[in-house]
């Protein structure tokens, strides 16, 4: 009678399976754990969710990158048909109208795409046209399959460009890269995602941002572990934290100047050190028990 | 109200290490945490005598009186945000709601109304005469600018108006950063030898020029990798920008901030160095000032 | 002409708000009448497209001319579409910018800045 281990049923059937990588604070290692967990898999999609100020394209350089540019609705409008009544740009909750005379102007980067004036012109002057919000880029890094986005400049919300990239996940092993802090591109990021890890640093400033991001992923009701990055001697206040909180710890990296060196230079280190590879498959192997351990859902 | 910024573009390097001591090295009297997302300062200011907090509210959100509902669906229809949830009685989620009030103009049984929502807090500390501004924002909020400015005004009305107020600024490029660089006299620019933070700082020092605040870098941990540091050196050099200094990764540094002791009070490698870094900064904002 | 001046206080005496679309309020000067009167400015509230909705109200009041620090492209957009005079400030009172305005001695404002785009 085989007993049957989840690592044995992913080599088999790949179980799909969805992990991010948070953080809270910014610096902390969201990015280089993030991207060697991807490449020491056998096969992973990497998702730089951080379309603000995305790095990983830095690290897993893909090749074979191909673009796709993403749109969102916005309102245009026929001046031949606007009475200028003024109905649409009272109703915008965004300020994205205004009227001068007869003349409706419409301010597309603070437009948030909502389709309200559209619906309510007495005229039919408004009509929705298609406008480009960002691009997606796809690439491949060895098995790494990757995927970011950025942002046109001057835009308003990012939280469609995410939605875009999460349409393009594959099945198998997923590894989010997440935006820092834990506003709305950090719960559009999280709502996509079955196990979090949380990486902190052993600074008063790491801890508590831990715990802001930790608050978030309970709020969310997602399972979590953390992983205490740069760890030195001392006191470690994150460590403290995730004990008195019951956060199951999956282990920590040490501070090493070489592992600093390899991620100033934008290398990945599992690719570069054997100790590094063999350390990042353990935790790859952690992260899998410890999200198998709740129940899918 | 004269401000000193500091920014970085990446996170994590060093921005409140180098605002903190440059606050006890100035004896500053007004200082802000402008990073309203994840603020860090209050960490190591030590405690305060009284703290004022107010509300800060976003955009009104889409709120649905379960008992006037029809369950007729149009709400969910037309949200684009997936922020109706349908059921028995029909919900709208508040950390989805963008409050774009769609769903009320097509709700024909008057079962919805917006109300305001919190999204923050907006704190005002005081110590004999210190005053320190920030704010918190609630989770799952889009980090604004505006509220930013607000404690940026929070601490202008607070405090004399000749005083130099010193800034811990917010990561990246977006609204908050533009928000935080609005009227300031030099903007100081924490960045670290790598490839990704030298890749944010360009990106950061052209926002800040295009809002015309004049800018100045230093390096963080220098010696992780003393080629890039030089790459970002060469950088600053032919762009005309003012290259003040390199503070070496120390480990005190960590057990310091920790205890809660701020490096102005220490003499090790790295305090050293924000020490010497502080004195060129006074002198090119003196400069800045006069023009 | 109708000028507007943003205003921190409402006083002629105090230096102008930095901010266009957050000013508190306008001082709102009729160059006919030779009479200044000022207005809250309801846009300051807004989480997003202050600019906008400042400029839009002002268009409303009728306004021919404002006199400012700084100006948003959004704003800027609102008020060349009705052909207000944008002059740059001095740094000096309301009252006094009014005067130099009245004695031509104000440039055209050049500096329209990009939007601080505000979200959510």
């Amino acid at each position: 009678m085989l007993n049957w281990t989840p690592s044995m049923q992913d080599s088999i059937m790949p179980t799909d399976r969805t992990i991010a990588v948070l953080s809270g604070k910014g610096g902390t290692g969201k990015t280089l754990v993030s991207v060697n967990l991807a490449a020491v898999a056998d096969q992973a999609t990497y998702i730089d969710c951080d379309v603000e100020e995305p790095n990983g394209h830095l690290f897993l350089k893909p090749s074979s990158v191909s673009e796709q540019v993403i749109t969102v609705g916005k309102p245009k409008v026929d001046q031949k048909l606007c009475d200028g009544c003024r109905i649409c740009s009272k109703a915008c909750a965004f300020n994205a109208l205004a009227v001068i005379g007869k003349q409706l102007l419409i301010f597309e980067e603070i437009c948030h795409s909502c389709g309200l004036c559209m619906s309510l012109c007495p005229q039919h002057a408004l009509k929705e046209v298609q406008k480009p919000l960002g691009v997606v880029r796809k690439g491949s890094s060895g098995s790494v399959s990757f995927l970011s986005a950025e942002m046109r400049i001057g835009e308003s919300s990012a939280v469609p460009l995410i939605k875009a990239l999460m349409r393009e996940k594959q099945t198998g092993l997923t590894i989010l890269d997440s935006p820092p802090g834990s506003g709305c591109l950090v719960t559009e990021t999280v709502s996509h995602a079955d196990f979090c890890l949380l990486v902190a640093e052993p600074t008063k400033f790491g801890s508590h941002n831990l715990a802001m991001v930790h608050e978030l992923v309970m709020l969310m009701d997602k399972p979590c572990a953390v992983l205490l990055n740069k760890t030195q001697d001392g006191e470690n206040p994150s460590e403290e934290y995730a004990k008195t909180h019951n956060v199951r710890i999956l282990g920590s990296l040490p501070y090493d100047k070489e592992l600093a060196h390899l991620t100033s230079e934008a290398l990945v280190a599992s690719r570069e050190n054997e100790h590094y590879r063999s350390y990042f498959s353990s935790l790859l192997q952690e992260v899998k028990d410890a999200s198998d351990s709740y129940p899918q859902r | 109200m004269h401000q000193i910024l500091i920014l970085s573009g990446k996170g994590g390097t060093g921005k409140t290490t180098v605002a903190s001591t440059f606050i006890a090295l100035s004896h500053a009297k007004a200082y802000a945490d402008c990073d309203v997302d994840a603020p860090n300062l209050h960490l190591v200011m030590g405690s305060f005598e009284t703290e004022r907090k107010s509300d800060y509210f976003g955009l009104p959100k889409a709120e649905i009186d379960g008992t006037l509902c029809t369950g007729c669906n149009r709400c969910f229809e037309v949200c684009r945000f997936d922020a109706v949830i349908p059921g028995p009685t029909y919900q709208i989620d508040p950390i989805a709601c963008e409050g774009c009030t769609y769903c009320l103009h097509v709700c024909r049984a008057d079962a919805i109304h917006t109300r305001p929502v919190k999204v923050g807090d907006l704190k005002l500390y005081e110590r004999k005469e210190e005053r320190f501004s920030t704010a918190t924002l609630t989770m799952g909020s889009g980090t604004t600018g505006k509220l930013v400015s607000e404690v940026k005004k929070q601490l202008k009305e607070n405090i004399p108006e000749t005083e130099v107020a010193i800034l811990d600024g917010s990561p990246g490029i977006g609204c908050p950063v533009i928000a935080s660089l609005s009227g300031v006299d030099l903007a100081l620019m924490v960045s670290e030898p790598s490839v990704s933070a030298f890749s944010d700082l360009k990106r950061v020092i052209t926002s800040a020029r295009q809002l015309q605040v004049p800018v100045a870098v230093v390096v963080n941990k220098y010696d992780i990798n003393p080629t890039i540091c030089g790459e970002i050196e060469v950088f600053c050099f032919k762009e005309g920008i003012p290259f003040l200094g390199k503070i070496p990764y120390d480990k005190q540094v960590v057990t310091s901030l920790n205890g809660g002791e701020n490096l102005a009070c220490l003499n090790t490698p790295a305090s050293q160095a924000i020490k010497r870094i502080y004195e060129k900064t006074l002198q090119v904002w003196k400069e800045q000032v006069r023009l | 002409m109708i000028v507007a001046v943003p205003a921190e206080e409402q006083k002629l005496d105090s230096p102008l708000c930095v901010s266009f679309g957050r000013a508190p309020y306008y001082c709102i000067f009729d160059t006919e009448k030779q009479k200044s009167s000022f207005i809250a400015n309801e846009a300051a509230q807004s989480p997003g497209g202050a600019g906008i909705q400042a400029a839009q109200d002002l268009v409303d009041a009728k306004i021919t001319t404002l006199i400012t620090f700084r100006l948003g492209e959004n704003a800027a957009k609102v008020l060349h579409a009705a052909n207000v005079t944008l002059l740059k400030a001095l740094n000096l009172s309301i009252a006094d910018n009014i005067n130099a305005m009245q004695e031509n001695k104000l440039a055209e404002l050049d500096a329209i800045h990009a939007g601080f785009h505000h979200a959510h």
